[in-house]
């Protein structure tokens, strides 16, 4: 399934990277300690979390993550969308709660490890 | 300028914090600091700062100094300690904290919270839910200390839970910090390694109970064991500095 899929099926906002949605998805990931992001989320994840700080831009790059997706309605601070924008990383975001949302992608066949 | 050791612990909890335990009166805590030989000790509840007052008059009379603090929750569920230079500085922030501090406590889960005198009396509890996260980012509570004068430090980097480092990865660029704090100082020599070296590394013992009073302090070697030598010590000014002290 591609990005543009998920948001398609999912009814999803996109806040930065929308030129990016044709990367197929490998994984599915959820997590807001960006150490454990950082240390065990799957290349070519969807990352589902809350946490809105700027670092979470460099840790989906670090990782290799197809997208970052905010749950609850959050949304990036203006310097944080920008950065995102310049690096060409994924962001999207759902009204629903993790639980949901996470719920409804493995549904949609996307599972926790890229195999 | 005469400059010598001065024995530091800048995190210490009162009966104010839900898990600090009752014992930790202004007066006990005073005792116990000078009977462990501390100079200097600071005062930092979980966003609040109501037993601070209390506590400055329970070492007055010890020739113990104190420095009125807090541990602020940040909307990431970081902890930072805020150091402030005198009660009314830490009493302006408490008010930012409060208005952004949601829910109410519920002693039978998180414990009570005691606001003391300087004379050990109960003046009242408070209901606030302190052990609650604030709706603050990171910066909105480094500015808003640093708007008051205060010093921010990152609390026990090192902490799989409630830390910088656990909740953000690693230490953002830019991030205008007085100062991190590890909380084992067996391996602190890691963080001075991933980064930590712009920024004055110290260790204090995050009391929750009076035996863990002084279990672990920093050397503030400056003039005098005060807020205002602390922030030189801290940014490494004219021979003063930090160092962690080996118990």
């Amino acid at each position: 399934m591609t990005l543009e899929e998920l948001v398609k099926l999912l009814k999803l906002e996109v806040i930065s990277g929308g030129d990016q949605l044709d990367r197929e998805i490998a994984a599915g990931y959820v997590s807001d300690l960006l150490s454990d992001v950082m240390g065990n989320a799957p290349e070519g994840a969807v990352w589902v979390t809350l946490q809105t700080h700027e670092n979470v831009v460099a840790v989906a790059i670090l990782r290799s993550l197809a997208a970052v997706l905010l749950i609850g309605g959050r949304r990036l601070q203006p310097d944080v969308a920008k950065k995102a924008e310049e690096e060409k990383v994924v962001f999207l975001s759902t009204e629903r709660s993790a639980f949901e949302v996470v719920g409804r992608m493995h549904d949609a066949g996307i599972r926790g490890d890229a195999e | 300028m005469n400059l010598s050791h001065h024995s530091a612990d800048l995190h210490i909890h009162s009966c104010l914090s839900p898990c600090g335990e009752l014992e930790m009166s202004p007066l006990r805590i005073a005792e116990r600091a000078k009977d462990v030989g501390l100079d200097l000790i600071a005062i930092c509840d979980h966003n609040s700062a109501e037993n601070a007052e209390a506590v400055l008059e329970a070492c007055s009379k010890r020739n113990l100094s104190v420095i009125a603090g807090m541990e602020i929750t940040t909307s990431e569920e970081i902890h930072i300690v805020g150091l402030f230079p005198d009660v009314s500085a830490a009493l302006a922030v408490q008010e930012v904290v409060y208005e952004n501090l949601p829910g109410k406590n519920d002693e039978d889960v998180f414990g009570i919270q005691v606001v003391a005198n300087g004379d050990d009396e109960v003046e009242g509890f408070n209901s606030r839910l302190l052990i609650g996260a604030t709706a603050l980012s990171l910066q909105e509570v480094i500015d808003l200390i640093h708007k008051k004068g205060g010093l921010a430090i990152a609390a026990h980097i090192d902490r799989a839970s409630f830390s910088l480092i656990s909740q953000l990865g690693f230490i953002p660029e830019g991030l205008e910090l007085d100062g991190v704090e590890v909380a084992s100082t067996a391996d602190y020599g890691d963080f001075v390694d991933q980064g930590t070296k712009q920024w004055a590394v110290l260790t204090s013992s995050d009391a929750h109970r009076l035996e863990e009073i002084g279990s672990k302090r920093t050397t503030i070697y400056a003039a005098e064991p005060t807020f205002n030598e602390v922030g030189l010590a801290l940014r490494g000014a004219e021979g003063r500095r930090v160092e962690i002290e080996r118990v």
